[in-house]
């Protein structure tokens, strides 16, 4: 048969959803069956660290109900990825596995930049409507249960991203706890909102003036509909805000969910979005919000097609990854010439060492992030900069590595410069890392950067091959390489403890000066 | 503002509606009509005459039962007509009396006699027996009554038994042979397992003379009493309002209040007793001390009681000439029976109408798909069955073969409870994941959808319709149903499961309108477009066929559109709450209601839409249940021919003057054409016509000018 049926499944914070897709080589990818049940795992999770039990059972309950639903179209493969209600749960693990042993489905936690990441491709392949939009300076604001992330988008690439804790369920639940009335809410709920925006906008805003919003989560097109009469398609600025903002106080949740036919549990949710986006509006002055109705399943199904290379997009995501990481880079003032030339020798040396080491494309990726980045410490003091640099990665997210990636990196930066740990002592010091992802990834590193040990980019090419149980590197440079050969040996003996082989240094003196 | 709420209001004064149940009355008027009507033959008559009795036992167990716990719960809630639940009763109980006193005016002066003449006697009292009669009907009861038979005399030790709900009885005043002076009452309950007609040996070759079960009983009374001396014996009726929930119809405030005041509420109480006018007054008010019941709820009948024996009396042998010959549904044109039905629906949508086409599409529908390979999953909605369903055999059959199959049951359907129940665990044993609807909302919406993989992906095929899946009662409902396998219906069909199943409503819907949430106001909607094409000056036409309509909000809509100018035809079998002929605001709306051999049951709704005929079908009438408080499914039918095809249907039922009665002006009562010298164009026998001629193509000479406004919107 020529196309496949793949469902993806979210574990959300405030509702389940399945989407089972129909995947064909000509006509691309086609919903067959959308499924979806309101379960606030947020609320538990947010209020006391705990998937409780009931909720636990009511979770099953619905998942097997999709494992059921996945049988009526043959569904032969699926994704299913929980989110911060369960990751941020105490009890995460506990809950995986029962759901596994219950149901039967495998659902993998995903953390916030890999989530937001999906969320992103989701959104950026509807081409059309996204590149048009990201033309001028874009802030993507994502509200979900438990947080906001905001990735802003300069000349239609990805720049930056970053999580507040500010999701609409969150803030509900915590207002909830004030017990105050609605004008007294508002006051404190714009406080508390706008505390965490200014703090965002001081740090990442800087001197970029937004001028489009793109808002995605489900409570934009509620906010819609409580508005009919301002027909609203896909886009709305401060005044409809603030008519929408005049409904919601208006009326309560009970009443907007009987008159707006909507759930009562979403409608709880309305205040807490529409106060984020009026906020935001408001201080970074943009002039528009645009809605999209994309979700966390749109994202996977992208993600699925990519993976197994069934479409092409026109977009290429890993373009954003590195335009975030290079936005990054210029933050910490971090040698843009040098470290791009490591990463492009990194890259190399990975290539031609494919067959040894066999890692996966992702992890060239994570090659390259260290690359561009391992000199990042720096920027904070001189003196102690691989543990700057271990820092500074780890409390930045990246949009697309997952935390145990991002751990990876900042631990790959953090042991170029230093002697890599033994397997006892690194195990403590790299968290979830793993230890010999991040030893083969280290060793290239090392090597990559002793060859630009100079900072001046002595080489005009280098040519790669493995021979004979040596790495050749020939450098063509009419240069001196007292430098780099110095710092080499040391570099590659730990090479070719990792991999076996040694590297070998050779010059060649065609170019010119 | 201001402006626009006295517009609104103007539109919604109590005096333009009519109280449901006075309109009810009205239709089992016009079944009785038929009963009346000569020119109907003589066994479909006393059918109908059946028909009007069996409704009217529904009636007062549903509705009257309802109002008299409104009563009794001091609820004062006025009604759409602005009546009180006393008000209502007051004018409702008379009116049934009299309605009562013509259903037997109908069999004693019309039926019987003509009955008579035509061979069929119906022994009225068991004195007017003959010898070899009597001798025949006292073995009768020796050998078959006599053993089922449970006599229960009442004294000061012995209480009144409980008469069950609906049974027939025989109540006896008698004296003990020992204590002379003692007048006991006895009762008898007249056993239902029993046929009610009981053919005797006739004198006259090829006649047939039959006797009501109820007199056999009577006159062997003394045996029953042998120590007693059976002074006068009748038979007596009760009706209660037992076993009853509140009625769907009735609001949640009106539960909550029967609630609260559910000790006070008189459970299983006597709402009719009806008896013999002939019955002795001294047995009329000792039943009446017994049962609890006053005046107002005694009937005095003129005749046997419970007519639906004359339902009975029609199966009878013989007398083929004085029935109406039986319709066989004729094949669906251009459906070949030899091709898989899949592979048709896929070539284009298939249009069925019943009675006058065969159900069987249907049927072969989900069997095809129980053995279908390819077929990975069925899902179909049941509300009422029949028997030995070949539908629900086929669902068990499916889910055996491994597919996954959900079957919605809506365990509410009226009368049906125990029946579903009972095939719900059939389903459920052999596999199928049985689900039982949303809390608090009957399912009603008629859908299926079959998931089947195909070459080039999943395909999904869905059967509409306005009926029942029942192929019996197909056979007597007129139902409209389509087939398709239209990619936007299919992905609605599964968000309508979805939804059943208990997952979060879609966020939005393809094609399908679907109550409770979204239905009402997407027709509030399309009738207001044809109000604002009238002011605009353009041409406003709706014609809409339903069984009841009784919704203020829309007909409320009906006359601010009628009074824009928009002309609108209504085509109402039942209950019609709306006023036609009101100056000012419903002077262009007409309502018709055709009652014929088959029970009208489709709906179907046309918007002329500036030219763009919009037509939709579905299972939902135009009242509050239909709307707010059921999952209903109306559809919009897109293909051009079979849209067509509905619209001439509804031309031809617009054209009927032989079985239609229409709505007199600021009135309930409703008129029949007078027909002479005119064409006779009777819609049923033309469908009938039209399917056995395999034409299914509209004489267009009969229907010229139906959809044309009969005057002109500028005048």
């Amino acid at each position: 048969m020529a196309y496949k049926i793949f469902a993806a499944i979210d574990v959300g914070s405030t509702d389940v959803t399945m989407k089972i897709y129909e995947i064909t080589a000509k006509k691309g990818y086609r919903l067959l069956d959308y499924a979806s049940s309101i379960i606030e795992l947020g609320s538990d999770t947010y209020a006391n660290g705990y998937i409780s039990q009931g909720s636990l059972d009511r979770l099953c309950e619905i998942l097997s109900g999709f494992m059921k639903k996945m049988k009526e179209y043959d569904t032969t493969e699926y994704r299913a990825y929980a989110t911060s209600a369960i990751r941020e749960a105490k009890n995460n693990e506990m809950v995986l596995d029962l759901i596994k042993r219950r149901t039967g489905m495998e659902v993998r936690i995903l953390s916030n930049s890999e989530h937001r990441f999906l969320m992103y491709k989701g959104l950026a392949v509807n081409a059309e409507y996204f590149d048009k939009i990201v033309e001028k300076n874009t802030a993507i604001v994502d509200i979900g249960a438990g947080s906001v992330q905001i990735s802003l988008m300069n000349d239609g690439k990805l720049i930056s991203t970053q999580n507040i804790s500010i999701g609409a369920l969150r803030v509900r639940d915590r207002l909830k706890y004030f017990r105050l009335d609605t004008a007294h809410l508002e006051r404190v709920m714009e406080e508390y909102i706008s505390n965490e925006i200014d703090t965002f906008q001081n740090y990442y805003l800087f001197n970029k003036q937004i001028k489009n919003i793109i808002a995605i989560g489900d409570e934009t097109k509620y906010l819609i509909q409580i508005v009919p009469e301002l027909n609203i398609t896909d886009q709305f600025g401060p005044e409809q805000l603030s008519v929408m903002f005049d409904r919601l106080l208006s009326k309560s949740p009970s009443d907007l969910a009987a008159e707006y036919k909507i759930s009562y549990e979403r409608a709880t949710l309305l205040l807490p979005a529409a106060m984020t986006y009026g906020i935001f509006l408001k201080r970074s002055k943009a002039d528009m919000i645009w809605t999209t109705q994309i979700d966390l399943c749109d994202g996977i199904i992208v993600d699925e097609l990519e993976r197994t290379k069934k479409l092409t997009f026109n977009r290429d995501f890993n373009v954003d990854i590195m335009s975030a990481v290079s936005q990054m880079a210029k933050k910490y003032q971090c040698d843009k010439l040098h470290n791009r030339n490591v990463a492009k020798i990194a890259c190399q040396i990975f290539d031609k060492t494919k067959k040894i080491h066999e890692l996966k494309n992702s992890h060239r990726t994570q090659l390259e992030i260290a690359a561009l980045l391992h000199d990042c410490g720096k920027f904070i003091n001189m003196k102690n900069a691989a543990e700057n640099s271990y820092s500074i990665i780890m409390s930045t997210e990246i949009m697309g590595l997952s935390h145990r990636e991002r751990e990876e990196v900042a631990n790959i930066v953090r042991f170029n410069s230093t002697g890599f740990p033994d397997y006892d002592e690194g195990r403590e010091k790299m968290g979830d890392g793993d230890y010999m992802t991040i030893a083969k990834l280290s060793a290239i590193l090392k090597v990559a950067n002793a060859m630009d040990r100079s900072h001046k980019q002595k080489a005009s090419s280098y040519q790669i091959v493995v021979k004979d149980k040596q790495l050749v590197i020939t450098v063509d440079t009419l240069y001196d390489l007292v430098l780099e050969r110095g710092l080499f040996d040391d570099k590659a003996d730990f090479f070719e403890q990792v991999y076996g082989i040694k590297p070998v240094l050779r010059q060649k003196r065609s170019a010119t000066i | 503002m201001k402006e626009k709420e006295r517009d609104k209001n103007r539109f919604n004064k109590p005096e333009y509606f009519e109280n449901r149940e006075l309109s009810w009355i009205q239709f089992n008027k016009r079944i009785l009509l038929e009963a009346k009507d000569k020119s109907n033959l003589l066994f479909e008559r006393m059918k109908f005459l059946s028909i009007t009795a069996s409704n009217l036992d529904e009636f007062f167990m549903i509705r009257i039962a309802s109002l008299i716990d409104m009563v009794h719960a001091d609820y004062e809630k006025r009604d759409i007509a602005g009546m009180t639940p006393n008000e209502q009763l007051e004018k409702i109980i008379p009116e049934a009396k009299e309605f009562m006193a013509e259903q037997y005016k109908v069999l004693n002066r019309s039926l019987l006699p003509q009955l008579d003449g035509v061979g069929l006697h119906l022994i009225r009292h068991h004195e007017d027996l003959n010898e070899k009669q009597a001798e025949y009907v006292d073995n009768y009861f020796k050998r078959n009554v006599y053993p089922v038979l449970t006599p229960m005399a009442v004294d000061s030790s012995r209480p009144f038994p409980l008469i069950q709900n609906k049974t027939l009885n025989i109540g006896a005043l008698i004296k003990d042979k020992k204590q002379p002076d003692v007048v006991d009452i006895a009762t008898v309950q007249v056993p239902s397992v029993l046929p009610r007609i009981i053919e005797v040996p006739s004198d006259n070759e090829g006649e047939t003379d039959i006797i009501l079960l109820e007199e056999v009983i009577e006159r062997n009374l003394d045996k029953l009493f042998l120590n007693y001396t059976v002074l006068s014996a009748h038979p007596y009726r009760v009706m209660r309002n037992a076993d009853l929930s509140i009625d769907e119809d009735e609001a949640a405030d009106l539960l909550k209040e029967i609630e609260s005041k559910l000790k006070q509420r008189q459970w299983g109480e006597v709402i009719r007793l009806e008896v013999a006018d002939t019955m002795d007054r001294r047995l009329t008010k000792k039943l009446m001390e017994q049962l609890n019941v006053n005046e107002n709820y005694l009937y005095k009948i003129k005749g046997p009681l419970d007519l639906t024996f004359l339902m009975k009396a029609y199966g009878l042998d013989g007398f083929d000439e004085y029935k109406l010959a039986k319709f066989i549904p004729q094949p669906v044109p251009g459906l070949e029976r030899e091709r898989g039905i899949f592979e048709q629906i896929k070539e284009h949508d298939i249009l069925l109408h019943h009675p006058y086409y065969e159900f069987t599409p249907v049927i072969d529908f989900i069997s095809q798909a129980a053995n279908d390979p390819n077929v990975l999953a069925i899902k179909q909605t049941l509300y009422r069955v029949s028997g030995n369903s070949p539908i629900v055999a086929s669902l068990a059959r499916a889910a055996e073969n491994g597919k996954q199959v959900t079957v919605l049951v809506e365990l509410k359907a009226r009368f049906d409870e125990e029946n579903n129940i009972v095939w719900a665990r059939m389903l459920e044993k052999a596999g199928c994941h049985v689900i039982y609807g949303l809390v608090g909302l009957k399912t009603h919406s008629k859908i299926a959808l079959v998931v089947r993989r195909e070459e080039d992906g999943i395909r999904r095929y869905v059967h509409l319709g306005t009926g029942n899946y029942n192929d019996v009662t197909a056979k007597q409902y007129t139902d409209m149903g389509i087939l398709t396998c239209n990619d936007a219906i299919g992905e609605d069909a599964t968000a309508v499961f979805n939804m059943l199943s208990g997952y979060s409503e879609p966020p939005a819907w393809n094609k399908l309108m679907v109550a409770p949430i979204w239905l009402k106001d997407r027709f509030l909607r399309l009738i207001e477009r044809e109000e604002e094409n009238a002011r605009k000056g353009k041409k406003g036409r709706i014609v809409a066929k339903m069984n009841s309509i009784c919704d203020p909000v829309i007909i409320e809509a009906l006359y601010k559109a009628s009074a824009a100018g928009v002309k609108i035809d209504l085509i109402v079998r039942g209950i019609c709450c709306l006023k036609v002929g009101i100056p000012g605001v419903s002077e262009n709306i007409t309502v018709h209601s055709i009652v014929g051999d088959f029970l009208e049951h489709s709906r179907i709704f046309y918007f002329y839409n500036d030219g763009f005929e919009e037509v939709y079908m579905g299972s939902a009438d135009w009242m509050p249940r239909n709307l707010d408080k059921r999952v209903e499914i109306t559809f919009p039918v897109e293909d051009e021919e079979i849209k067509k095809e509905i619209i001439d249907i509804l031309k031809l039922q617009l054209a009927d003057n032989l079985k239609a009665h229409f709505l007199l002006p600021d009135s309930r009562e409703y008129e029949k054409k007078d027909l002479r010298g005119q064409e006779k164009i009777g819609s049923q026998n033309e469908f009938r016509r039209m399917a056995m001629q395999k034409k299914p193509k509209l004489d267009e000479e009969i229907v010229k000018n139906i959809f044309e406004p009969a005057t002109g919107i500028e005048e």
